[in-house]
């Protein structure tokens, strides 16, 4: 692809429902619904056309799924936290983008696939984000799965096709990736008032990373992910795998205005609210492994040559 | 009152494409059919429950993810459409449960006085998992009794599969409990499949036989292993080797279905019963039953 997409703002955002069911019930979670309402603010005053959202709570098996049904309308309720209570939506998505970034992942080898289904259950990140960023619909989303087999490769190479189907549609992107930083929860039900970052480690790691967001260092932060998934990431998927998908999305490089707008505990995980806007003139620092950096093969299978 | 008991426990596996296969009016897709072997075996299975007195399903399952404590279903009545997050070209299912709240109740109390983290799900909203509905839909179609779904607490990614191994046991004996003091006739249901292994892309028509088996061998000989055990009524050994086959082959009985049945039911010592086994775009899936009553106890495969 040779024009380089426009993205104009990234955020990172937590996936719990706290902030938009009861904000009012903790402090922290009111800060983190003070910063997701700067988000909209900020968001409303550029003129990005399309909000793209990268949803760690959204796991897909077969190959990477797309949000495209025009309208989704339904009433979601959170596993662990119904009792905050129902979130009712209705959105508007870019059905055009989300046709057009299935056939950009293909392109590249990936298997993907548009979904369009009435009742289709949207995840509670994905829902909170869009809520509390785009209440109003102004602006169309879309919503990628994570796969919960994938890994590095493919989620750089995803992050590439994404770019690839903003730059065919001309698209100004707002890039919103949903997830914890440390994502340990307390396995109790807890007074709100008691809500604290799970454990000193946690605490300590999520703000290490939130000073390389702060820097702007995204690229750096995709290099440690496989730290940041061994030290403060419960085992539930392979890989911590945002930050990889992120900085394949918004340019594989550390050149952003970083800026942490809250950072607070929910039931014991890391929520942080983050901006990340592109910036001119710093300087890139990439770092790549893979053979073909453009196109997917597959996981490298260095076992296969040893058998030889 | 009577004591209450336990009636039958199924290991029913729950891949949408079973439901899918059956074309029943609530599900929105139509197929030319498909994974025979599980469905016959199921069909087969649901006979058998017609002909045992019992006043309510429970479920353990795994697609009712909760990290904080163990959770019930606490409505009576849940009326909604369920669409498969991962397959939803499958299983789009309109469904209208009944709940046997009392039950639900009985068994929250009896968790938590065991020391279990436990919560009772109040929200009319809630959207029943697609894998009670799968596994209840392909054990009683006719929906004619009420159920209790479990949730399942995710032990294992948050300790160890021995840690999940042992809260499941727990959840099991108290469960057990309840339904000995509740004087109700009770089947169990652990909804899962064994070895869980999925394939990441799809047939172009998903029910083409042609393309279905098992991901790789390994998986295969872990699933006969255990299905081999539980012929052998070693259900004790099953559950303590749990943890080594969840670690090899995925297995997703890493929700704790399967630990917490067994151990509600005393760890049976007499012959499963095997209904079938079929793989499902990868995964090994195994139906099999256990029978307390040793006069209608059958080795049916
Ligand atoms: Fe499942």
């Amino acid at each position: 692809m040779s024009e380089e997409p426009e993205i104009v703002l990234g955020f990172y955002v937590p996936p719990h429902p706290h902030p938009l069911l009861a904000p009012e019930q903790n402090e922290g979670w009111g800060r983190l619904r003070e910063a997701f309402d700067t988000c909209r603010q900020r968001i409303e005053e550029t003129d990005a056309d399309l909000l793209l959202i990268y949803s760690t709570v959204w796991p897909s098996i077969v190959g990477h799924q797309i949000q495209a049904h025009p309208k989704p309308v339904f009433t979601h309720v959170d596993d662990d936290f119904h009792f905050l209570g129902s979130m009712p939506y209705e959105f508007r998505m870019d059905s055009e983008y989300a046709e057009k970034f299935k056939d950009s992942c293909e392109a590249r080898g990936l298997h993907a696939r548009t979904v369009a289904y009435d009742g289709f259950p949207i995840d509670t990140g994905s829902v909170v984000a869009l809520k509390l960023l785009n209440p109003d619909n102004r602006i169309p989303a879309c919503i990628v799965s994570s796969n919960v087999y994938s890994n590095r490769a493919e989620q750089i190479v995803l992050g590439k096709a994404a770019r690839d189907a903003m730059s065919e549609l001309g698209k100004k992107v707002v890039v919103v990736v949903v997830a914890s930083l440390s994502n340990r929860m307390f396995t109790e039900h807890i007074d709100p008032s008691d809500d604290r970052i799970h454990s000193a480690k946690d605490d300590e790691w999520n703000r290490k990373i939130l000073e390389f967001f702060e820097d702007g260092r995204l690229e750096d932060i995709s290099q440690l992910s496989r730290d940041i998934h061994g030290q403060i990431r419960v085992s539930k998927v392979v890989a911590y795998k945002p930050a990889w998908w992120m900085a394949a999305t918004m340019g594989q490089h550390n050149n952003y205005d970083g800026e942490v707008l809250a950072y607070e505990a929910l039931h014991g995980a890391g929520g942080a609210v983050i901006q990340l806007t592109p910036a001119k003139g710093g300087v890139g620092d990439k770092e790549f492994d893979e053979d073909d950096v453009e196109y997917y093969h597959g996981d490298r299978s260095v076992l296969d040559k040893g058998m030889l | 009152m009577a004591k209450g008991e336990i009636v039958l426990g199924c290991l029913a596996p729950h891949p949408p494409h079973v439901v899918y296969a059956e074309n029943p009016e609530q599900n929105e897709p139509f197929s030319e059919g498909g994974w025979e072997a599980l469905r016959w075996g199921y069909h087969r299975l649901a006979r058998k429950l017609k002909d045992i007195d019992y006043d309510c399903i429970v479920v353990l399952t795994p697609h009712w993810m909760t990290y904080v404590g163990t959770h019930f279903l606490g409505l009576e009545r849940f009326q909604n459409i369920s669409v498969d997050p991962i397959f939803p070209n499958l299983f789009r299912y309109h469904h209208d449960i009944q709940v046997d709240v009392e039950l639900a109740e009985a068994m929250h109390d009896a968790a938590a006085e065991a020391g279990i983290i436990t919560k009772m799900m109040r929200n009319p909203d809630f959207r029943v998992d697609y894998g009670t509905i799968v596994s209840c839909h392909m054990l009683n179609p006719e929906w004619s009794k009420p159920i209790v779904t479990i949730s399942s607490n995710r032990s294992t990614h948050y300790y160890s599969n021995e840690v999940m191994n042992e809260q499941a046991a727990a959840l099991g004996e108290a469960v057990m409990k309840a339904i000995e003091a509740s004087g109700k006739r009770v089947v169990l249901v652990a909804s899962h499949s064994l070895s869980h292994r999925h394939f990441v892309t799809e047939a172009p028509l998903p029910e083409d036989m042609s393309r279905e088996h098992i991901y790789n061998h390994s998986q295969y000989v872990w699933d006969m292993k255990i299905v081999q055990m539980l012929r052998e009524g070693k259900t004790k050994e099953v559950v303590e080797i749990l943890p080594e086959m969840i670690e090899q082959t995925m297995a997703e009985a890493e929700g704790g279905g399967l630990s917490w049945m067994m151990a509600a039911m005393g760890y049976p010592d007499y012959p499963a019963e095997i209904y079938g086994y079929q793989s499902v775009i990868g995964t090994g899936n195994a139906i099999a039953a256990w029978d307390p009553n040793e006069a209608t106890r059958e080795i049916v495969l």
